[in-house]
């Protein structure tokens, strides 16, 4: 497909100025003035339209197919929350407004949004209070990471050790490093949950948090997380929930109850907003009352009245993290999505995950290598060893699922199952649906021994065939024309 | 699966060669064919001090970033720099062209830890199965 430059016809328009308007005089300042014409493509209206929709149609989102993406969490993302969105009070709003003297007023609607979410918020996962601030999941963690730092250093000890499972997210670890905390990875056991035994081993009196994925990473929800959250706080570390997998868990426990100190929540993953090349994140941070005085600045607050305002009162705070408010428009969709819902509904997404993980766990095991056997929660790992053993790795099925129309599950995460294949169905998806993308993988796994070749020439129906991502990683030019 | 005789290896697929009072070291075989094709590689410089088991360099492939751990303790002499341009020289040549770094041994006693080959090719095959 051409870029839209090439599609460029000297002189041609989409859109003409109105002769007055194209007249006038500009009123700026000659300075500011441009002098060279910025290079646009000239195009007409119909050329632009068909442009952009033909490249929308080379792109895959969950809105046109099945997106298992384990660990992404892409369910539906409900239209209505759009029609939220599109309220004019929130639309035409400036986003500096309630930092003016007086225009907090003008603002009631907005902060009550983001108030109403982060008790909502706190409600679901047991915590005292939350920073809606952190613009994605990685950023909730560094966010996360930090408030443990303020929390020790106000107390006066200079730990420097973050322990994390090897089932951990990668952003985990790079979390703490780059809060200044050296990583302690402990292995899994056998039965795919953090070892206790190495784990006592690698807590001392130098450590600041564990960091957990809870259910974890293999969609497994460990049973000693009591026991590892009171070892963690007899040590004086603080335990930290990473909220990629709160999906599995919404209305049947809390990661308060658990022992868990600082969490992170994902938006855009378990309240139901685009991601994923759709839209922005959100990653709101919710902590327990120990930590509420170090939460970021501004924080949205109620006067005696019942009027909101921006509370920049927090002298232990650790300052701004983000401008403004967070990706506000992602709170008011996850908002809307949890008042229709309610709490009922919200009991139900996390009952459907994982009945419809465990429904794809249990048809396709005897096809595909599953490392852990045991029920699963919101997600399944298998590994595609089996099918390696001839030839056929994670990566050519994930090609091969393109071409069956679904998105590959997440591969090679994690890192400790050989040739994983992580599954996360989601809630939204139907019977039928989730039958035919069964039905797909085993005609891989059947055609892994009748006609291997097939499997790794694909996919053959893609904008894009097989890339060399090596080459594309290792010679990386991004530029339109020449080379940097 | 290569497994050259007159090296030592860790449990975390590095390998070491040992020369009078020097070890080279590098990933194994397994360990680039495992990462898959391996596209950056963050190496230490000489001069700094290695510990054994801490990371001594970070690689990326096209499947996952791996630290890579000293199998010995001490200062760093020398460092392969032909893999940052080159980096598929750990995937071709994983024991000689695709070599790390040169470590000036701290602790001899440091090597009773590491395996042999025989018994390395017998942990590999414990994995695999």
């Amino acid at each position: 497909m051409k870029l839209i430059y090439e599609k460029s016809i000297k002189g041609r328009r989409g859109f003409r100025l109105p002769k007055a308007l194209a007249s006038k005089k500009c009123d700026l300042p000659k300075k500011y003035q441009r002098v060279k014409d910025p290079d646009l493509p000239e195009v007409s209206e119909l050329d632009c339209v068909r442009h952009f929709t033909n490249l929308s149609r080379m792109n895959f989102s969950v809105d046109s197919n099945f997106y298992p993406l384990g660990s992404c969490t892409m369910k539906y993302n409900p239209k209505f929350t759009e029609k939220a969105l599109k309220l004019e009070g929130f639309l035409e709003l400036h986003p500096l407004l309630p930092q003016l003297l007086g225009g907090g007023m003008l603002a009631q609607g907005s902060l009550e949004v983001i108030y109403e979410t982060e008790r909502l918020l706190c409600e679901i996962t047991g915590m005292d209070a939350f920073t809606m601030q952190p613009l994605a999941g990685a950023h909730g963690e560094l966010t996360g990471a930090m408030l443990i730092a303020a929390y020790h250093k106000h107390k006066g000890s200079r730990r420097k050790y973050v322990i994390v499972p090897d089932s951990s997210h990668g952003t985990n670890p790079a979390s703490a490093a780059i809060a200044g905390y050296e990583v302690i990875v402990v292995r899994s056991d056998k039965d795919g949950c953090m070892d206790i035994g190495a784990f006592k081993e690698k807590l001392n009196e130098d450590v600041a948090a564990v960091m957990l994925t809870c259910p974890n990473t293999l969609g497994i929800f460990n049973p000693r997380i009591k026991e590892i959250a009171d070892l963690a706080h007899k040590a004086g570390a603080l335990m930290y929930y990473d909220g990629a997998n709160l999906n599995a868990m919404m209305g049947k426990c809390r990661p308060g109850d658990l022992g868990f100190d600082v969490v992170h929540l994902n938006l855009h993953k378990t309240f139901g907003t685009p991601h994923g090349g759709g839209g922005p994140g959100a990653g709101p941070v919710g902590v327990n009352d120990r930590l509420v005085q170090f939460l970021p600045i501004s924080k949205v607050s109620k006067r005696d009245d019942g009027t909101l305002y921006l509370d920049y009162n927090n002298p232990k705070s650790i300052g701004y993290i983000a401008p403004f408010y967070g990706n506000f428009a992602v709170i008011l969709k996850a908002y809307a999505y949890m008042l229709l819902l309610g709490k009922e509904g919200l009991t139900e997404v996390s009952e459907y995950a994982v009945l419809n993980a465990n429904y794809c766990m249990k048809l396709l095991k005897d096809h595909y290598e599953l490392s852990y056997d045991r029920t699963c929660m919101h997600e399944c790992v298998f590994s595609a060893s089996r099918q390696a053993d001839k030839g056929v790795h994670a990566i050519d099925i994930a090609k091969y699922l393109i071409d069956k129309g679904f998105h590959p599950p997440t591969i090679y995460f994690p890192l400790i199952v050989k040739e994983a294949m992580m599954i996360e169905p989601t809630e939204t998806e139907s019977k039928e649906t989730i039958d035919e993308f069964i039905a797909a993988m085993i005609e891989i796994a059947k055609l892994t021994e009748s006609d291997p070749q097939v499997i790794k020439d694909a996919p053959q129906k893609a904008p894009v065939k097989r890339l060399d991502e090596t080459k594309a990683a290792r010679d990386l030019n991004l530029r339109f024309k020449g080379s940097p | 699966m290569n497994i050259p005789e007159n090296l030592l290896y860790t449990k975390e697929h590095e390998w070491a060669r040992l020369e009078g009072s020097q070890a080279t070291v590098g990933i194994t075989d397994y360990a680039q064919s495992s990462l898959g094709d391996i596209t950056f590689i963050e190496l230490p410089k000489a001069g700094d001090e290695m510990e054994q088991s801490k990371a001594l360099a970070t690689v990326e492939s096209v499947k996952a970033a791996s630290d890579v751990y000293a199998p010995l303790s001490g200062n760093i002499v020398k460092v392969n720099e032909d893999l940052e341009a080159s980096p598929e020289l750990i995937n071709q040549s994983p024991y000689e062209n695709g070599w790390f770094a040169v470590i000036e041994i701290a602790n001899e006693k440091e090597k009773e830890g590491l395996m042999s080959a025989s018994d390395y090719k017998a942990y590999v095959e414990t994995l695999s199965k």
